[in-house]
């Protein structure tokens, strides 16, 4: 149990100390603070592959900071979903961390590597909370960083995107705030697991469904869903390449994540009002978002509005919420982390190559790069889903949920934004790689370093791989799903019956104390007088 | 005493909401400051108040004997309202630094990132 609750533990504690680490070397020239980085990111990714060997073979693993008994402590919880989310997380930073190598990170005045440490500690913390305000701390850590991470190159783009980023998710945030301020109203825990056994027994669901509609705004803000994407195409292309995809690949992701995970644990009775909500919105999302792409002619700007679409395919599939679908979902946010960080990266090659990633000055870098042609066409056409890569069995595994449940209209916007998609991609292609270099053009092409070319070329992998062998991860993502779908282990493991506690991990009287606790949880406020809390509730402080 | 805190919570939501649909950067500044206020006090009064009990367990004894206010919900709104000064002390320069480099503190102006 201990090495387990480690290996819950260190996703974070790395991080953590890695933030701590760079700040004190923030005079060190940057070369040597992003090899410190490279390292620790690469120790992430041991340690989460550890989590997710761990949690494929022992189920839910649960560490309980101070071993305080679950509802009232804080709870981090890894199951197969949030695990491999973790371990993902680990690979794009890495990814991020050795481009940002290459690409070079002066604007950011020695402040770029404890920040982009926070931003995986604020992200992987999202991933591994159980409780609804931890969860919000986490938020915040992970928008702290992104916030000055996008303000600090200092350039007026850079400054008012931020403003624009930072007013919409602060605003998200306070209905979050509102959300946990409703839910703690009514059932007088936030610990997601005790949360759903709460809300099974509550008679009245008007409020339960007002907190389930704060939550979906706050989290619907964060994921970039219909009404509530502007943020995102006009805040990801002005950050540095190694931010924009490391932004792109994680945080509206970390917001998709929320959704599912509090859709399934706490929402579970109100499936129906959260689905007649999310199908129309996430096909909005997948419409409005390859539309808006379709009009774009800067890289990043394309494949930020592509962010969008793809995060409506990801609704859809929780809006079928069966089981099939929801492993179609889980494997399809895997895909598309890898497939979307990777796709910034190349982009942000052609940039440095050409000096530009405006489509009416780029061309002819399939003469001149036949090789970064190559690396753009495989995540391209992922993301289009076409047949040997990851992108096709996700889509064909989400479409073809959509079309046994009958979901008509959600399976042809699916198809259509798959053409679209196709289309934008093929846009990008035409005009970067195939077409003749407009005339003008006199300036020597800059050379592209090495460590630019081998995050690039490892993503890449990653997809191939995936689409070589989609049977492996699949077996996983089902796996994840039928977890995620019946969230009893999950919530058994969080709200362990005190006498199973580890006598050395909890001291036996206050687990006995909460275990009285938790039977007669119901009367929580103030009028009733409760048994007592011998566990003082902590500030659950970052 | 409890029916003003529902009535100040609504004209914080409510003049937040006006503020941060305003184009001057200043007064969005204003509204979410006003907007993060009126959750933050939503979240303090959502369990409930329970004045003049106390929220901690006397020295002397085990449990509570008698009400008691719940604790929980004013150590999370005193985390929030951390988290809520940081944000916002950010947010001002923020906002400072987009005018010094723009010039304008009207939103329409912040199109710069647009294209």
């Amino acid at each position: 149990m201990p090495a387990d609750s480690l290996l819950i533990a260190l996703p974070l504690i790395i991080p953590l100390f890695g933030v701590a680490l760079l700040l004190c070397l923030r005079r060190v020239p940057e070369r040597y603070c992003l090899g410190i980085t490279v390292g620790l990111c690469l120790l992430l990714t041991a340690a989460s592959a550890g989590l997710v060997a761990a949690v494929v073979q022992d189920g839910v693993l649960v560490l309980r900071s101070g071993a305080w008994p679950a509802p009232f402590g804080i709870a981090l919880v890894a199951d197969r979903f949030s695990a491999a989310m973790v371990l993902v997380t680990a690979v794009i930073g890495l990814a991020g961390a050795i481009y940002a190598i290459g690409h070079g990170t002066a604007k950011f005045r020695g402040f770029f590597t404890p920040l982009y440490m926070a931003l995986l500690l604020g992200v992987n913390g999202s991933f591994l909370t159980g409780d609804l305000f931890n969860l919000y701390v986490w938020f915040e850590v992970m928008l702290m960083a992104s916030f000055v991470l996008v303000a600090l190159p200092g350039g007026r783009p850079q400054l008012e995107a931020a403003v624009k980023y930072l007013v919409l998710n602060f605003i998200a945030s306070a209905f979050f705030l509102v959300g946990l301020g409703v839910t703690y109203g009514i059932a007088g825990t936030l610990n997601m697991a005790d949360l759903a056994q709460k809300f099974a027994t509550l008679e009245d669901p008007g409020m339960v469904l007002t907190s389930a509609t704060l939550f979906l705004i706050a989290f619907g803000i964060k994921a970039g869903i219909f009404p509530f994407y502007f943020w995102l195409p006009s805040s990801y292309h002005v950050t540095p390449t190694p931010i924009a995809a490391v932004f792109a690949g994680l945080l509206t992701k970390v917001g998709v994540y929320a959704l599912i995970r509090v859709s399934t644990v706490v929402y579970t009775g109100q499936q129906d009002f959260i689905q007649s909500i999310l199908l129309p919105l996430g096909i909005l999302t997948m419409i409005t978002g390859v539309f808006g792409a379709a009009s774009q002619f800067l890289i990043p700007r394309i494949l930020s509005f592509h962010i969008i679409s793809q995060i409506g395919y990801m609704i859809i599939g929780l809006a079928f919420f069966t089981e099939a679908a929801i492993a179609a979902t889980v494997f399809y946010i895997i895909h598309h982390i890898l497939v979307k960080s990777n796709l910034f990266l190349v982009g942000g090659m052609v940039g440095r190559q050409l000096g530009t990633q405006q489509l009416k000055r780029t061309g002819g870098l399939y003469k001149t790069a036949p090789i970064m042609a190559a690396l753009f066409l495989i995540p391209a056409m992922s993301l289009g889903g076409i047949p040997p890569l990851s992108g096709f069995f996700a889509k064909f595994a989400l479409v073809q949920e959509g079309i046994l449940l009958g979901h008509w209209i959600a399976v042809a916007a699916a198809l259509a934004v798959g053409l679209m998609t196709l289309y934008s991609m093929i846009k990008i292609w035409n005009e970067a790689f195939w077409k003749a270099p407009p005339v003008e053009r006199s300036a020597p092409l800059s050379r592209i370093p090495v460590t630019m070319w081998i995050p690039v070329i490892g993503l890449a992998a990653c997809t191939i791989t995936f689409g070589l062998f989609p049977g492996v991860f699949f077996e996983f993502a089902q796996d994840a799903a039928a977890e995620i779908m019946n969230p009893r282990a999950y919530i058994e493991a969080v709200l362990l019956p005190a006498e199973l506690l580890d006598p050395g991990e909890a001291a036996a009287p206050a687990a006995a104390e909460a275990a009285r606790a938790i039977e007669a949880a119901e009367g929580i406020g103030a009028d009733a007088p409760a048994p007592a809390e011998s566990a003082p509730d902590q500030p659950s402080l970052p | 005493m409890e029916i003003l805190l529902p009535i100040a919570i609504g004209v914080l939501f409510g003049c937040g909401c006006y503020l941060v649909l305003r184009r001057n950067i200043v007064r969005v500044l204003l509204g979410i400051m006003l907007f993060s206020q009126g959750a933050n006090l939503l979240l303090f009064a959502g369990a409930g108040l329970t004045p003049g009990a106390p929220p901690v367990i006397a020295g002397t004894a085990d449990t509570f004997d008698g009400p008691y206010a719940d604790p929980l919900p004013q150590a999370l709104v005193l985390t929030a309202i951390v988290i809520g000064f940081a944000v916002l002390a950010f947010a001002i320069v923020l906002v400072l630094r987009a005018y010094q480099r723009g010039g304008s503190e009207d939103l329409d102006d912040f199109h710069h990132s647009e294209n």
